[in-house]
């Protein structure tokens, strides 16, 4: 899918060679064959639109941004935190990113700051500097399905949505706003996942994901996510500005505001290693 | 004592901004472009009441409070950070927890393989939860925090390198700082006042003996290893009775009331000795289980001893489908030195749970227990906390002792140090301390 989380301290989906060739294989297919279309199974074809989109996510090297969070509760009550937000794009084959999130605001909690190393293959590695005891812990990355500071957002919707994480399947084409979509279904891999499938609004065009419903385990519709403003950048790499997630359970919901995205700014990985996380400030 | 306990959590939550005049006023001294200069720093009042009664003093509650600021400067990319956090505190009883301290003023430069670190700074090394012996670089500002996590600003020289293989780190400390400790008003301290003003030291060169440390930490997948080493002056002072003071007389008197002569300036002297101390932690991640080790080996104080601190940490997220996550620590410490030099916390278990609510005003809750099998002692704690507005953190603490025996007189402690007896419960002399704490912290 396309890999709006790699702006977290996402996992490199940088899919192998092989991979991409299959995908490419496969989309050169529906278009130059269309008998040959006619076989793919719609597992396959929503395999391949997720290729397609993660291979427009590839190669952009390093990036920073900041981001406002607004929780906004069942009454409408409104509070905000801020944090900012750095990934590298990892290079090698297992390799995942490596990101850096650092928390402004509350008070209480600025300082704060997040480590994560990522690898396609196995759990992250993540640690967390408490500022006050000047301390870096090493913490479990296995909390999938918990909150994210408190928001609508899982830890797991705001990991990378790699390729890999999911099984796919095809539903239809449909009209989103002024655009075509893609309808496909994906059922997460992870056993800890807290979701049994979720739907994927994807544009035709540039690949982006427009929308997501999130089913629960008891397979019920349990949130929305809409992904708005999109921008694009370094003419190649589409961000949204606004991401929106509605829980229809609790009627809660949660705005990420994204700014200030600066593609390749030079980051190494030098400052993605534990004595970084200690003068993130 | 239980870092666990104390330790913020990653359950940032947020609320409403409120623009608070403290804030207006620290933007105006400092016009800040573009995060170059940042002036902050948070205000705190706590209240503490003693719920068994009297204890070696006869108070039952105390009120006190700390300022600590922090001004924070970067250039030249961020590769030059500049950092200076003074702090004071103010006691309602203690004259001598009301104390002020440059808990760091330090220049770190950053070049692309390594950095340094200069000036007065503090570090942490360590993974259990339960004792942190791995950690010696700063000295324990125990006056401030009974529960060791509080520290004194430490001067160093400090570089530090990032390479495939690891991190390693080179320290060195010209200078030490003694270990604070309650004055004669304090509560709670121990039933002998401690002469903090007449410290003695093994190395002639005193408190201006140069310390060196080094650390190298490795990650190698679900393994992570770090090894240190530490060459220096003591943190941990010796408690000398001055036994010498009193007559053979006297001493035969005490022997027999277990009673000090009146009148008697019975005093503990605190007595550094020179070191070396090798560490090792050790930390295996799987499949959301942390598993820990922390081991010493010391040589230099008595007899050479280990001793180490060894567990695991589990949380289970989003618990019952709620936003709840509950965590889990156990860890058993043990200590093999001289049961007369041991700390009270030699062959215990460590219990812990924390409850994060994942809510708005990150409400969490703690509960510690440490038991000592051998003798039944057990130190219990429990906190809460949470976020009122934006800048306002409230927290609710308690510290309460069983099976500890009733609390040693100076008599009984000098009799044991004449005897060599270890007390069966060391844990007795806080057995009067019960107490619950509230401490508001507003942060600027």
């Amino acid at each position: 899918m396309l890999r709006y989380s790699s702006v977290f301290w996402s996992i490199n989906s940088s899919v192998s060679s092989v991979v991409h060739f299959a995908a490419n294989v496969a989309i050169a297919a529906i278009i130059a064959v269309p008998a040959m279309a006619m076989a793919e199974t719609a597992e396959e074809k929503g395999l391949a639109i997720a290729h397609e989109a993660d291979r427009r996510g590839e190669g952009f090297t390093d990036l920073e941004s900041t981001m406002r969070m607004v929780l906004i509760s069942k009454r409408g009550e409104k509070s905000e935190r801020e944090l900012r937000v750095k990934t590298l794009e990892g290079q090698g084959e297992g390799e995942g990113d490596k990101g850096l999130t650092i928390f402004d605001t509350p008070a209480d909690v600025r300082g704060t700051a997040l480590l994560t190393w990522s690898y396609k293959d196995k759990d992250d590695d993540q640690w967390l500097y408490l500022p006050a005891l000047r301390r870096v812990k090493t913490i479990s990355s296995r909390n999938q399905s918990g909150s994210f500071m408190g928001s609508e957002f899982a830890f797991e919707d705001m990991r990378a949505q790699e390729v890999e994480k999911y099984t796919y399947k095809f539903l239809r084409e449909e009209a989103c706003g002024e655009l075509t979509c893609f309808v496909s279904e994906r059922v997460p891999t992870d056993k800890y996942s807290g979701y049994t499938r979720q739907e994927v609004w994807m544009d035709t065009v540039e690949y982006r994901v427009q929308k997501v419903d999130y089913y629960d385990r008891k397979k019920s519709l349990l949130k929305t996510l809409t992904m708005t403003d999109y921008a694009q950048y370094k003419d190649k790499f589409w961000r949204p500005s606004l991401m929106l997630m509605i829980n229809h359970q609790t009627g809660k919901s949660t705005e990420l505001h994204w700014n200030d995205y600066k593609f390749s700014t030079g980051l190494k990985e030098s400052d993605f290693s534990q004595n970084s996380l200690m003068r993130a400030r | 004592m239980i870092d666990f306990l104390r330790k913020a959590t990653f359950s940032v939550t947020a609320s409403r901004l409120t623009g608070l005049s403290l804030s207006v006023f620290a933007a105006s001294l400092f016009p800040a472009p573009a995060h170059a200069w940042d002036f902050r720093g948070e205000v705190a009042g706590e209240g503490r009441y003693f719920t068994e009664g009297r204890g070696y003093n006869e108070y039952w509650h105390n009120g006190s409070a700390y300022l600590k600021a922090e001004v924070l400067h970067d250039w030249n990319d961020r590769r030059d950070l500049f950092t200076f956090i003074p702090y004071a505190r103010v006691d309602e009883h203690d004259e001598d927890r009301t104390h002020a301290d440059i808990r760091e003023l330090s220049w770190i430069h950053v070049a692309d393989t390594w950095e340094s670190r200069v000036g007065v700074r503090k570090v942490f090394w360590g993974v259990t939860e339960g004792r942190h012996l791995v950690d010696i670089i700063n000295q324990t500002d125990l006056v401030d925090q009974i529960d060791g996590e509080e520290k004194l600003g430490q001067q160093m020289v400090n570089v530090s390198t990032v390479q495939d293989w690891g991190i390693l780190d080179v320290y060195l400390l010209p200078g030490f700082r003694e270990r604070t400790f309650p004055g004669e008003d304090g509560r709670p301290r121990l039933p002998v006042v401690i002469d903090q003003d007449h410290a003695q030291y093994e190395s002639a060169a005193e408190q201006e003996r140069v310390d060196a440390a080094i650390r190298l930490q490795m990650f190698l997948g679900s393994w992570q290893v770090a090894l240190s080493h530490f060459s220096g002056t003591s943190r941990e002072p010796l408690l000398l009775p001055n036994i010498q003071d009193l007559t053979p007389a006297q001493i035969g008197a005490l022997v027999t009331t277990q009673q000090l002569p009146v009148g008697f300036d019975a005093r503990l002297t605190p007595y550094y000795s020179v070191i070396d101390q090798t560490g090792l932690e050790l930390q295996y991640i799987n499949e959301g289980w942390i598993w820990k080790l922390e081991a010493i080996s010391r040589s230099g104080e008595g007899d050479r001893f280990a001793a180490y601190d060894a567990g695991f940490e589990f949380t289970q997220y989003a618990l019952f489908g709620s936003d709840i996550d509950l965590g889990y620590i156990v860890e058993y410490m043990y200590e093999d030195r001289n049961e007369l030099l041991a700390s009270p916390f030699e062959h215990d278990w460590l219990f812990g749970g924390r409850m994060t609510f994942n809510d708005v005003a990150s409400t969490e809750l703690l509960m510690g227990l440490i038991y000592d099998p051998h003798s039944e002692e057990k130190a219990i704690s429990f906190e809460s906390s949470r976020r009122f507005g934006d800048r306002l953190k409230v927290s609710l603490e308690g510290r309460f002792y069983a099976d500890t025996g009733g609390a040693p007189t100076a008599g009984q402690v000098f009799l044991g140090a004449l005897l060599e007896q270890a007390p069966d419960t060391p844990l007795a002399v806080y057995t009067n301390d019960d107490m619950v704490q509230l401490e508001m912290v507003y942060y600027f």
